[in-house]
């Protein structure tokens, strides 16, 4: 894993993402008769696909960096976005179906006569800020210091992370949690003062979703591309050798699990600003699955190959669901074993493939090394 | 011969699904001191190592490493105390760049934390030049270790080794799959390394443990079956019996 050439696409696509991002943004502030403008679903869409990517990068850091196939990370991503939830039903205030100033109207409507104690402080922005990180790493750190310091890995711990997600799912369909049951947390009205529905707050929200996310790709850069990134290929190659230098790799990987939540729940929390609803759907195993395929497709172990995949297969996924709808699944499976069988390094590699061949030069490939060790 | 002894297993067994592998072994190796140990495939000398270096956690028995009870503690915690495995495949990181494993074996840093904000310093360059010199890697620094030949590998899981700077090497059948050149360059490395560390090595290659010039153990079936210089041992007809009898 040599840094410069492996890393170097991280830089230029977080570049690109905030062009983009910003074109789109600027695009939508011009008026409907404008032959640039860009309508505010497109924004909205642009927003989601974001705040997936950075649900890639999460699953890239843990699956590509460190090896852990990690099938539940939708879970962290759909805490955050709860957290964002709660914070922005307490805005709503009085101006609900039922206009209960205090309680949200699900809680009227379950006649619910005050706040639970867990809903405490979700007015606040900060203690918003706070929740967001603090619950899904507060349970990333639970359950990775159990996993791996029993040493479950592999196949088993892939299994229990999917049944994370799968409980979470059910857990939250009930309305006696209180989040809203099966509808969730929605009809959000206006984030600190700004309306949500405004186009103004759109972009302003899509060019934030696009900073967050350029941001957390330079900060994963910087943490695989030290020396803390080559221990970590270490830790995912030949996880035993590392314990007999005398390194703890349950701590490290640790370390990386919960940095890797947190992503996935600011990317929730994104999603949910943006797309105005969040419910249990969000913890569903498909989910999870589908983001490790994004990164699969995308290039695992390139951080720039996660959001590039999050944004070109749910882009796929909005115009074929709208063209055959029916046969979206069968697509992405297909997807799925294309890219396994025939680019295992995902898009990325198919990029760095053609580029070595053009510049006739052979830098070293970074290539997972089998598991075998 | 009257050392404090660094390394001693007393009365130690282990039992795989009923299997002994091993069997109330014992053995000490004083502070200094290099040993061949010597046996049939199966008499148990990779278990053994397993147990010195915390992978498999004994039945009974003692083991102690400089007045430290082994059998309570991890794996990293007894490589930090000072003792290093060379694996019988060889087990480098085949990703990272030779480099880079002669980096991350250097002693010192061990916490993620610590590893987080470290940046090389100048001297830990210089330790692994050194390193590079001794294993002959230098032409390879940047190579990934993913592409050394099979006896490179092997040299550079001992320069790793050497990197954590251990009192105590134990070296798995390192002259496996190599040349006579090779093994012979291998044998003068460790006699080298002896000079300021103590090594346990097992192999099968007579001609490496005679070029060793060392005390040899013979274990069988899970114990000791006979100890001393290696020609009155292979004059052992127990050992002989042993040999020819597999
Ligand atoms: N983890 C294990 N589980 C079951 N049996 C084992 C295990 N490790 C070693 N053995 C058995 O213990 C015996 C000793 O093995 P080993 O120590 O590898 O022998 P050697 O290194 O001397 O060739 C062998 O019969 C082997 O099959
Ligand atoms: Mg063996």
């Amino acid at each position: 894993m040599t840094g410069e050439f492996a890393f170097r696409g991280v830089v230029r696509t977080a570049a690109a993402v905030l062009v983009v991002a910003a074109l789109l943004a600027l695009g939508s502030l011009l008026p409907a008769s404008n032959p640039l403008s860009v309508s505010p679903f497109v924004v909205t869409l642009a927003g989601k696909y974001l705040a997936y990517a950075m649900l890639a990068l999460a699953v890239d850091l843990v699956w590509g960096f460190v090896g852990i196939l990690t099938l539940g990370h939708a879970a962290f991503f759909a805490l955050g976005g709860y957290a964002m939830g709660m914070y922005l039903v307490r805005e709503i205030g009085a101006r609900g179906v039922y206009g209960n100033p205090d309680l949200p109207d699900f809680m009227v409507f379950l006649s619910w006569k005050s706040l639970p104690w867990y809903w405490w402080g979700s007015d606040h922005v900060l203690v918003a800020a706070v929740l967001v990180l603090a619950v899904p790493g507060a349970l990333a750190a639970l359950f990775g210091w159990l996993a791996f310091r029993s040493r479950v890995g592999g196949v088993y711990l892939s299994i229990i992370t999917q049944a994370l997600t799968y409980a979470l799912m059910l857990a939250f369909f009930q309305n006696g949690l209180g989040f809203g049951g099966n509808n969730g947390l929605t009809d959000f009205k206006d984030v600190l003062g700004f309306d949500l529905h405004q186009p103004g707050t759109r972009a302003g929200l899509l060019i934030i979703s696009a900073l967050v996310l350029a941001g957390a790709m330079l900060a994963t850069r910087a943490l695989v591309g030290g020396r803390f990134g080559r221990l970590l290929i270490a830790v995912r190659d030949a996880q035993s050798r590392t314990r007999f230098l005398g390194y703890r790799p349950d701590q490290v990987k640790l370390l990386v699990w919960v940095a890797s939540a947190l992503i996935a729940a600011v990317g929730g929390a994104l999603y949910v600003l943006q797309v105005g609803i969040i419910n249990p759907g969000e913890f569903a195993p498909a989910n999870s699955i589908e983001s490790v395929i994004w990164v699969a497709v995308g290039g695992r172990g390139t951080l720039s190959g996660a959001v590039i995949g999050a944004v070109l297969v749910n882009l796929g996924k909005t115009l074929f669901t709208a063209w055959l709808p029916e046969l979206w699944l069968y697509g992405l499976g297909a997807l799925f074993i294309a890219t396994t069988l025939f680019l295992p390094q995902g898009l990325v590699g198919l990029g760095r493939h053609i580029n070595r061949r053009r510049d006739e030069v052979t830098p070293e490939v970074t290539r997972p090394a089998g598991d075998a060790a | 011969m009257s050392g404090e002894a660094l390394l001693e297993l007393r009365g130690v067994s282990v039992t795989f699904d009923g299997f002994r592998a091993i069997n109330d072994l014992s053995l000490s190796l004083r502070q200094g001191e290099m040993r061949a140990i010597v046996g049939p495939n199966g008499a148990g000398k990779t278990t053994m190592m397993d147990i010195i270096t915390g992978k498999t956690r004994p039945d009974t028995g003692v083991v102690r490493f400089a007045g430290h009870d082994l059998t309570k503690r991890d794996e990293a915690a007894i490589a930090r105390l000072g003792i290093g495995r060379k694996f019988q495949k060889p087990t480098v990181f085949e990703a990272l760049s030779v480099r880079d494993n002669l980096l991350l074996s250097l002693k010192g840093l061990r916490s993620p934390f610590a590893l987080l904000l470290a940046r090389e310093t100048a001297e830990e360059a210089g330790r692994i030049d050194a390193l590079l010199g001794i294993t002959r890697l230098a032409p390879h620094a940047r190579v990934q270790a993913g592409g050394l030949s099979h006896g490179q590998k092997q040299w550079l899981e001992i320069g790793m080794l050497l990197g954590q700077e251990p009192q105590l090497l134990l070296v798995d059948e390192p002259v496996a799959g190599m040349t006579d050149a090779e093994t012979m360059a291998t044998a003068d490395l460790l006699r080298d390394i002896n000079r300021t560390r103590s090594v346990v090595v097992v192999e099968h290659d007579m001609e490496f443990v005679r070029a060793l010039g060392v005390g040899v153990t013979v274990l069988h079936e899970g114990s000791v079956l006979a100890e001393g210089a290696l020609e009155a041992v292979s004059a052992d007809p127990r050992v002989i019996d042993v040999y020819l009898g597999r």
